[in-house]
């Protein structure tokens, strides 16, 4: 096969098959728990097991998640749907198929929009297909191909999956990436995904690299170039950082290849997370071997008319542009604010009963300053956002500053688990009086006579040592700007 | 007898998708049962057209939980098991 030529500039092309777990409380063809469970094969019934005789009934809130999703990425949800039987010998499924959608998927044609730094850019999703996971496998005493057995756990098996298959729009690792994080915004929006979930996100990609002077001004790439480049699919991805890395690696290694003129092997490739690289694979069934038939123990679907009742509420780009006509929010506090749907809804509350500058600064600063800088997310204290709010209370209501309301409350809180109240009174913040800080003022200056002549001087320093010494005498819940301001009109 | 001829390679191509090793002779008996076989579906071309039932669509159940099996009741049929798993060869 034709190969991108061995000299100039070369570019990477990638497309996505993004598998999402739609976050149901059953199995997508059977009423099994999809709960984590602790034991292994304890939420399994003789749908998911594959048992003889037994047949699958379509799970409603699967099918009302994916119609939610095709609505949010501007798919086309045709008139008529249906199932069909992917066929292949492995034990991850017991019944030596998969159900899953071929010719007919409830989503086709959408698109998402996302930023990528300072660009926008739009993907073209060709389709979103429901599906039922595979169990979960175990490779005993050894990696997947020197194991001495297997085991096989059925709890995961029948998860409805949402297969979202991409354009190859994508040019470089970090683009697969904040499409990734955009993607599970959405979802997380809709109430159709869990992100804290173990494996609710899987990735394959179809990685390829062809000449620069391939790509289009537009930066579409013909599709004859692209059938000829030989390409390989990277699997086992399961995180957005996992996507950029294993990415980064698959083109760098197949550009090497190229530039020291060897042929790029069409072949399926591992990510292995440990070692950072991908491995090659045993080949893979080509799409004839799955011998894809009709599913027949389930009728068509047909959502038409359904999908006009199946609402989905207001979606992260809408809720960034509402944030900063209303709350009046500079582009990246907003950005911050609707990155996840919790946050944002955090926001509103506090916004709506405190004031929107100081509820911002609460939010996008603090409170995610200082998670990021621990490398916790708001999912981490999802029970303890009541404290927040009642720290954000008592700075609103200037009963501690907000220098310490941040570093000594909000840092115990989250390194130590303390409630606010507790804090302040254990460390003893409430905002000290205005008498009591006159009076460290003026201590202040009888105390550092050679500071106060320096000041008459002119020399700038003086004052902030001496607002040093206020603030020391004042256990630092004086507000320095206050203190500077005392001091200068007791020196006057 | 089939119009479409089998060839053995695909009977080893398709054995091979379901993880079955054949012998030669194996691979000739199948060769011409596959045949036979699909002489019998060019059989069922030559059945008229009926009237069917009307399709059904839209069979849906709720998201509701419904109780499955126990772990020892998952596993009763399983030849060999370990640690509430079932337990299979290496698959690679």
């Amino acid at each position: 096969m034709a190969q991108a030529q061995e000299t100039g500039e070369l570019a990477v092309i990638i497309g996505l098959e993004v598998h999402v777990q739609l976050e149901t409380d059953t199995k997508i063809f059977c009423g099994c728990s999809t709960a984590a469970a602790d034991e292994p094969n304890t939420n399994t019934c003789p749908v998911c097991l594959g048992l003889p005789g037994a047949l699958p009934v379509l799970n409603e809130g699967a099918v009302e998640a994916a119609v939610k999703v095709g609505k949010a990425i501007d798919a086309t949800i045709p008139e008529r749907t249906r199932f069909h039987r992917k066929n292949y010998y492995y034990p991850d499924l017991p019944k030596n198929f998969q159900i899953s959608q071929y010719d007919a998927p409830i989503c086709q044609d959408g698109r998402l929009e996302f930023s990528v730094g300072d660009e926008r850019r739009t993907v073209g999703i060709r389709r979103a297909h429901l599906e039922e996971d595979p169990g979960s496998l175990k490779h005993k005493g050894g990696s997947i191909d020197t194991a001495e057995y297997t085991l096989v756990d059925y709890n995961r098996a029948g998860t409805p999956l949402l297969e979202i298959v991409t354009d190859p729009d994508f040019r470089d690792a970090a683009e697969v990436r904040a499409f990734l994080a955009k993607l599970e915004e959405v979802l997380e929006y809709l109430g159709v995904f869990d992100a804290g979930r173990d494996g609710s996100l899987r990735v394959d990609a179809n990685l390829s690299v062809v000449a620069e002077s391939e790509v289009g001004a537009d930066g579409s790439v013909d599709a004859d170039v692209l059938e000829a480049a030989n390409r390989t699919e990277v699997k086992n991805i399961s995180s957005h950082k996992g996507a950029e890395k294993a990415l980064a690696y698959e083109a760098q290694r197949q550009k090497n290849a190229i530039e020291r003129g060897r042929a790029v092997q069409q072949e399926t490739r591992h990510w292995d997370e440990s070692r950072g690289i991908t491995v090659s694979m045993r080949s893979k069934e080509e799409e004839k071997d799955y011998r894809y038939y009709r599913e027949a123990d389930l009728p068509p679907l047909e959502v038409a008319d359904w999908k006009e009742e199946i609402d989905i509420p207001e979606l992260p780009d809408a809720r960034r542009e509402r944030f900063r006509e209303e709350y009046g929010l500079d582009v990246e506090a907003a950005d911050k604010l609707t990155a996840t749907k919790q946050v944002a809804d955090f926001y509103e509350e506090l916004a709506a009963e405190f004031d929107a500058d100081l509820a911002a600064t609460w939010v996008a600063d603090n409170l995610l300053g200082e998670l990021n800088y621990r490398d916790m997310q708001v999912t981490d204290i999802d029970g303890r956002l009541d404290e927040v709010k009642r720290l954000v209370e008592l700075v609103a209501a200037e009963e501690i500053t907000a220098k310490n309301a941040r570093e000594t409350v909000l840092r115990s809180m989250l390194d130590d688990g303390r409630d606010p109240d507790t804090v302040v009174a254990e460390e003893g913040l409430g905002k000290t009086t205005g008498d009591e800080v006159q009076q460290a003022v003026e201590a202040a200056i009888e105390e550092n006579p050679g500071a106060v002549e320096d000041y008459h001087a002119g020399e700038d320093g003086a004052i902030n040592f001496l607002v040093g010494q206020v603030m020391q005498k004042t256990g630092g819940s004086a507000d320095p700007g206050d203190v500077n301001q005392l001091l200068r009109e007791a020196l006057e | 007898m089939s119009e479409t001829p089998v060839d053995p390679d695909q009977v080893r191509h398709v054995a091979s998708l379901a993880r079955v090793s054949l012998d030669e002779e194996e691979v000739t008996e199948f060769t011409e049962q596959f045949a036979d076989i699909l002489g019998y579906f060019e059989t069922l071309d030559e059945v008229p057209e009926v009237e069917r039932e009307p399709e059904l669509t839209n069979v849906m159940r709720p998201d509701e939980g419904r109780a499955g099996l126990s772990q020892e009741e998952a596993l009763q049929n399983a030849p060999d098991t370990e640690d509430g798993h079932f337990k299979g060869p290496r698959v690679s």
